[in-house]
């Protein structure tokens, strides 16, 4: 097919697809209205379990199954991700040489670094509390150790990162998910029901009942799903190079 | 206008698939692919807005002194984030052993098997 019938073709079933999402949105509840049947019980349920971050009551409680399907696809994501980015038969590894950082720059990410790890760290400890949770304190958690790859050199990013490990960490934080989820069948209720654990008083650290459990598995399969995919990514960059004379 | 918020959401979407449609560049087709779900976001969030709401966050909020906005439709764009991306990594990934085993990025080019 030649590029103009083509664009002719999407330009048709582009203006047919606009139509009827014009249409469908002509029929949607008002902007900004007061009607939120479900946001209203999602409150009301969380409340109830003592859980103050209703987002994360929602996540982890309230449809902890359907948490639960999408770790498995960031999980399957990175599996594929290393799977794909593995050096092959006619690549080999070269040393990177360091490079020079800028004196600011360094110092900089230095004092950073720390900082951005506890805020990472409290964001995920906080979860069922304030805003924030177990996907966004990993990705902050896991970014702030790649800072030493900005401020230092690569050996020294790779000194703090056994990706052995991560890989273990990533499997391990899939599991506990599962097992939290399991933990409910053996005290007799249903799977990844919020119902094994006291729910605790509202507004402290130890409430929710399994929301902080489930939210620090998410935290810390995210944060190792994150250094996996940046590794795998660097290791193109700067590690892996093609056999020369291919 | 009340629609408005829905209708910049058509609109991001299918700006999206028109790049997905006439791209030249598998790079470009993923970013494309990432506008199109941060459609979704957008659709997300204004089914879910309030006036005069502020966040579902009661640890500094006297619960019922104020209304809230629709945590569903937070928690449902909140997962999809971290997800996309990863999936995302996932499609750059798989552009990166296109653009070695075959040399070009042009999925046009991009029409005999090779193993």
């Amino acid at each position: 097919m030649n590029p103009r019938t083509r664009l002719c073709l999407v330009a048709v079933g582009g203006a047919g697809l606009a139509a009827l999402l014009v249409a469908a949105c002509l029929r949607l509840p008002d902007f900004g209205g007061d009607s939120h049947p479900y946001g209203e019980r999602a409150v009301r349920a969380s409340l109830a379990r003592q859980t103050a971050n209703t987002i994360a009551s929602v996540n982890f409680d309230q449809r902890a199954f359907d948490t639960m399907g999408e770790m498995t696809i960031l999980f399957a994501a990175v599996v594929g991700c290393v799977v794909l980015l593995r050096q092959t038969r006619d690549e080999h590894r070269d040393r990177p040489e360091p490079a020079d950082v800028a004196p600011p720059v360094r110092r900089y990410s230095l004092i950073v670094l720390p900082v951005a790890l506890v805020v990472g760290l409290y964001v995920i400890a906080h979860g069922q509390l304030s805003p924030g949770g177990g996907f966004q304190g990993g990705v902050v958690a896991a970014t702030a150790l790649h800072l030493l790859y900005l401020g230092a050199d690569y050996r020294a990013l790779e000194r703090v990162r056994p990706v052995g490990l991560y890989e273990v960490g990533d499997a391990v934080a899939a599991s506990a998910y599962l097992v939290t989820g399991l933990a409910g069948l053996i005290g007799g209720t249903a799977f990844l029901a919020n119902t094994l654990l006291p729910y605790g008083t509202f507004n402290a650290l130890s409430s929710g009942g399994t929301v902080p459990l489930l939210n620090a598995a998410v935290g810390m399969e995210v944060a190792c799903a994150v250094v996996l995919l940046l590794a795998r990514f660097l290791d193109q960059a700067v590690e892996i190079e093609e056999e020369s004379g291919k | 206008m009340d629609v408005l918020p829905y209708l910049v959401a058509v609109w991001i979407f299918l700006v999206g698939c028109y790049g997905l449609a006439t791209s030249r560049n598998l790079i470009h087709a993923v970013g494309c692919l990432a506008v199109c779900q941060s459609a979704t976001y957008v659709l997300l969030l204004a089914v879910g807005y309030r006036d005069d709401a502020t966040a579902p966050v009661f640890s500094d909020l006297e619960p019922g002194s104020r209304p809230v906005v629709d945590p569903v439709v937070q928690a449902l764009a909140l997962t999809d984030v971290v997800v996309g991306a990863t999936v995302t990594a996932l499609l750059l990934a798989l552009v990166i052993q296109v653009a070695k085993r075959h040399g070009t990025v042009d999925p046009d080019e991009l029409s005999e098997l090779r193993g």
